[in-house]
C-alpha cells in the first residue's frame, strides 16, 4: 500500500523534484524552497498526508547551499510516511511557513528557528521556545562551540 | 521515696536535665528535615523508591515533603538543572527560611553528569551553595540514606545560632 501510494505521488511530483528516491521505505523528495509549500499543499490536499510529524533542519558546513530542511508527514487513512527536504543557503536561510496547511507547524518550526535560525516566512511566533531571550547563535548549528554555555545568572566566586 | 513505687508516681522524678545548646538544637533539627523535592529528571525514579515504604525515610525524619520552598529546610535538587530552569532553582532556594540545607542528589545536580553543552548548568554549586553531594547516575537507595545520615551526623556537630550569633 505504502508503494502504491508513492507511485502516485512520484507521477505526481518527480518532474519538480531534485530528486526523488526511496529510502529505507520511506519517499524522500528534495524540492526547491520556492516550490515547497505548493508540494506540501498537494500532499495534503491530493493525496491525503494530514499529519505534520516535524520539522527539522540538517548542517552541512562547507556544502553550498549548507542547510537541508525536513519534514515528515503522515496519513492516517493509509499509514504511510513521506520525507519532504529542502536546501537554503546559510546567506538566506528562509522557507516558506507551513502554518497555513497544519497548525502543528507552528511549534515545530519555532523549535527549528531556536536550533538552526532557519527563517519561517510566514509564521508570526519565532520567539525561543526551547532556549531563552538573550541567547545568542544557534546551538546546534555545526559552528556553535560545544561547551559555550550562555548562563542566565552569575555564577558564585 | 520507697523502693516499691514507680518512679512515674513521682511528677518530679525528670524536671529537668542538663545539655548544651547547641547539641539539644542539633538533635532537634537533625530529626526534622523537611525536603523540598526540586525533581527535574530520571534521578526522580530512585528519589520515589527512597520515599517508598521498604527504605522509610521516616526514621530520619526525612520523609515529610513540603511542596512549599517555605514550609522547607532541606532542599533535594534531583535531576538535571539547564541553564533555564536556573534562575527558578535560585528563587526557591532564597525563598527558603534558615537553617536550611541543600542536597545534590545525582551527578547532574552535582557536576552536571554527562552534560557539557549549552543547554546544561555543570552543577547547581555554581548558583547555590551545597551541603551534600550525593553521586551516582541515579544514586542507590542506600547511598542517599547514607547521605542522609552524613548531613544528620553534621547538623549534629554544628553550631546553631538561634537568638544571636554567639547564642
Amino acid at each position: 500500500m505504502a508503494a502504491a501510494l508513492h507511485e502516485r505521488v512520484l507521477a505526481r511530483w518527480s518532474s519538480a523534484a531534485r530528486e526523488a528516491v526511496i529510502a529505507h521505505g520511506t519517499l524522500v523528495l528534495v524540492v526547491d524552497p520556492e516550490v515547497l509549500v505548493e508540494v506540501v499543499g498537494s500532499l495534503k490536499r491530493e493525496f491525503g498526508f494530514d499529519m505534520l510529524l516535524d520539522v527539522t533542519a540538517v548542517d552541512w558546513p562547507g556544502r553550498e547551499p549548507r542547510f537541508d530542511v525536513v519534514y515528515h508527514f503522515y496519513t492516517t487513512r493509509e499509514f504511510v510516511r513521506v520525507r519532504i527536504k529542502t536546501q537554503v543557503p546559510e546567506s538566506a536561510p528562509v522557507v516558506g511557513s507551513l502554518l497555513p496547511l497544519y497548525n502543528a507547524a507552528g511549534i515545530a518550526e519555532r523549535e527549528c528557528h531556536d536550533m538552526y535560525g532557519i527563517e519561517f516566512r510566514g509564521n508570526p511566533d519565532l520567539r525561543p521556545i526551547l532556549l531563552y531571550e538573550g541567547f545568542v547563535g544557534h546551538p546546534l548549528r555545526k559552528d556553535y562551540p560545544k561547551q559555550l554555555e550562555q548562563p542566565l545568572i552569575p555564577y558564585r566566586k | 521515696m520507697s523502693a516499691d513505687v514507680p518512679a512515674a508516681r513521682h511528677p518530679g522524678a525528670l524536671e529537668y536535665l542538663t545539655t548544651k545548646k547547641d547539641e539539644f538544637v542539633g538533635w532537634a533539627r537533625k530529626f526534622s528535615l523537611f525536603p523540598y523535592p526540586f525533581v527535574t529528571a530520571c534521578c526522580a525514579m530512585e528519589f520515589m523508591a527512597v520515599s517508598s515504604t521498604p527504605y522509610d525515610t521516616d526514621r530520619f525524619g526525612a520523609a515529610l515533603p513540603r511542596f512549599s520552598p517555605r514550609q522547607s529546610d532541606l532542599l533535594m535538587v534531583v535531576g538535571t538543572i539547564t541553564h533555564k530552569q536556573a534562575p527558578v532553582l535560585r528563587r526557591v532556594y532564597e525563598q527558603m527560611c534558615e537553617p536550611k540545607w541543600v542536597i545534590a542528589f545525582g551527578v547532574c545536580a552535582t557536576s552536571g553528569g554527562f552534560y557539557q553543552n549549552y543547554a546544561t548548568l555543570p552543577g547547581i554549586d555554581r548558583i547555590i551553595p551545597v551541603d551534600l553531594y550525593i553521586p551516582g547516575c541515579p544514586p542507590r537507595p542506600e547511598m542517599v540514606i547514607d547521605g542522609i545520615m552524613k548531613l544528620q551526623n553534621r547538623i549534629a556537630h554544628d553550631r546553631h545560632p538561634i537568638i544571636t550569633d554567639s547564642f
